[in-house]
């Protein structure tokens, strides 16, 4: 059976590694290749890049620190971050990435999923969601709404409506990133992560909120969850992707653990 | 020189990478003559087996791998390489290039929460030995991404399998030709390892002595 993946997420602005909390306030925290470099060594299952470079250069510099990141990692390369057209998604794809992450732009204009589908296969694109609890209401009785453009638009719709509507188009797998819950390392958000994964039949990643191993267990548990996305956690040395996958190991979750 | 067979098929340069991180330069090429004199080939791609046979037979390069079978050159398929090595598709219902006797048929899952495509790491279990596959130890994991299984008419050709739901089968060979159904160039330093051997192997199998019935393979 498919082991459940722990994924290590690397923001990446200008070319640096960078961490946000809610969104907001990100530092420089070091160089994307050698990180990715290590924890693919430490027995990675995925990684995931984000580039939240927001000058004008942006494309070029990310497809420098993918291509960098391929010839060294060899293992499946997920990236995002203001993709809007099939030509960004199949220009990241030449340079190394395997999936494509769609988000801000997909909202706007869900035929982006579509089309990127086609182009790269269903099983290529993640639809990668930021979702925000709000009161449930008929516009969004789910309780919980997508926001767009880095957490700052929010668009009253509905994000379980959203991830149906996501898959229906072709969406390969979906990315569920909690805004109330990023870098808190309060846990991640179960409750959000079980109602999508229950909803779909596409695997689910969960993000944002982890802080000790056992959110990591409970998500990929009582979340119902595919795949645990992972950033502060390991990004500043609390914890080693090795170690998160030992505790999850030893507690039933089936995880790879030789590599 | 080793030829990464280029037929519309998605992108290969994963696998050109992967060479070079073992050393070896690989030419990623759509030309038949450079795919029939090459010493090696590697057989990737992704996509559907419709498409990808059409692009075959358009360019020539089926030919030219049916040919290099016959010659024994090393051939290692990946992925929908091995879907295509067999003889028919039920994707797209396509005849396809028949090295190796058998077909491809779509995962049936009666577990609503087993997910199609089989997306992710699983466990490859060594069932018939193979130089290729030496090394592969019980636990370690490879990365698939697939919705279709292929089903080798004849249990000496599987060397692999694997389980979603059901047993299937994850790398298959005939003579000098070897492929899996998970990616290698994807499957971390496991993965990796088992690239170094194929790139290091003779083409000479001990487990199948027989070659598949005289005019095999047709494009």
């Amino acid at each position: 059976m498919l082991s459940k993946r722990v994924i290590a997420c690397l923001d990446v602005r200008d070319g640096h590694l960078a961490k946000s909390v809610k969104f907001v306030e990100t530092k420089n925290i070091g160089d994307p290749v050698a990180k990715a470099r290590e924890y693919y060594l430490d027995g990675l299952d995925e990684l995931v890049f984000y580039d939240i470079t927001a000058s004008s250069d942006r494309r070029k510099i990310i497809l420098d620190v993918v291509e960098a990141v391929a010839e060294q990692v060899f293992i499946p390369l997920s990236v995002g971050g203001g993709v809007a057209s099939v030509a960004d998604a199949t220009d990241l794809r030449l340079a190394g990435a395997e999936k494509i992450n769609v988000n801000s732009a997909a909202v706007r204009r869900p035929g982006l999923i579509a089309d990127c589908a086609d182009a790269i296969g269903n099983q290529n694109v993640v639809l990668s969601m930021d979702v925000r609890g709000v009161q449930p209401s008929a516009d969004l009785p789910s309780g919980y709404e997508i926001v767009i453009e880095g957490g700052r638009r929010p668009m009253r719709l509905d994000a379980l409506q959203w991830a149906k509507e996501g898959e229906r188009l072709g969406a390969g797998e979906l990315v569920v990133n909690a805004i109330d819950a990023d870098g808190t390392r309060n846990g991640y958000e179960l409750a959000l992560t079980r109602l999508l994964s229950e909803a779909v039949r596409i695997p689910v990643i969960a993000s944002g909120g982890a802080g000790v191993p056992s959110h990591l267990y409970d998500v990929l548990t009582e979340g119902r969850a595919d795949a645990a996305l992972v950033a502060s956690m390991v990004h500043y040395g609390d914890y080693t992707v090795s170690g998160l996958k030992r505790y999850l190991h030893e507690r039933g979750v089936k995880v790879r653990m030789s590599w | 020189m080793v030829v990464i067979v280029d037929y519309d098929a998605g992108n290969l340069t994963s696998v050109r990478r992967a060479c070079l991180e073992l050393g070896v330069k690989a030419e990623i090429s759509s030309d038949p003559r450079r795919v029939r004199n090459a010493e090696r080939i590697v057989f990737p791609g992704v996509g559907a087996a419709g498409s990808a046979m059409r692009s075959l037979r358009a360019t020539g390069v089926g030919s030219a791998l049916v040919d290099a079978f016959h010659a024994g050159t090393p051939i290692l398929g990946i992925c929908l390489g091995l879907q295509i090595s067999l003889q028919r598709s039920e994707e797209n219902d396509m005849e396809t290039l028949g090295l190796v006797p058998g077909d491809v048929r779509r995962f049936r899952l009666d577990d609503p929460t087993l997910k199609v495509p089989h997306m992710g790491w699983n466990a490859v279990r060594v069932v018939r030995a193979h130089p290729v596959l030496d090394g592969i130890e019980d636990g370690d994991e490879f990365y698939f991404v697939h919705a279709y299984r292929p089903v080798p008419a004849q249990a000496r050709h599987v060397l692999a399998e694997s389980e979603y739901e059901g047993v299937f089968c994850s790398a298959l060979g005939s003579t000098n030709f070897v492929a899996t159904q998970f990616h290698p160039e994807k499957s971390g330093r496991v993965g990796l390892r088992l690239l170094e051997r194929f790139l290091a192997w003779n083409g000479a199998w001990e487990g199948a002595e027989n070659r598949v019935e005289d005019g095999a393979g047709r494009c």
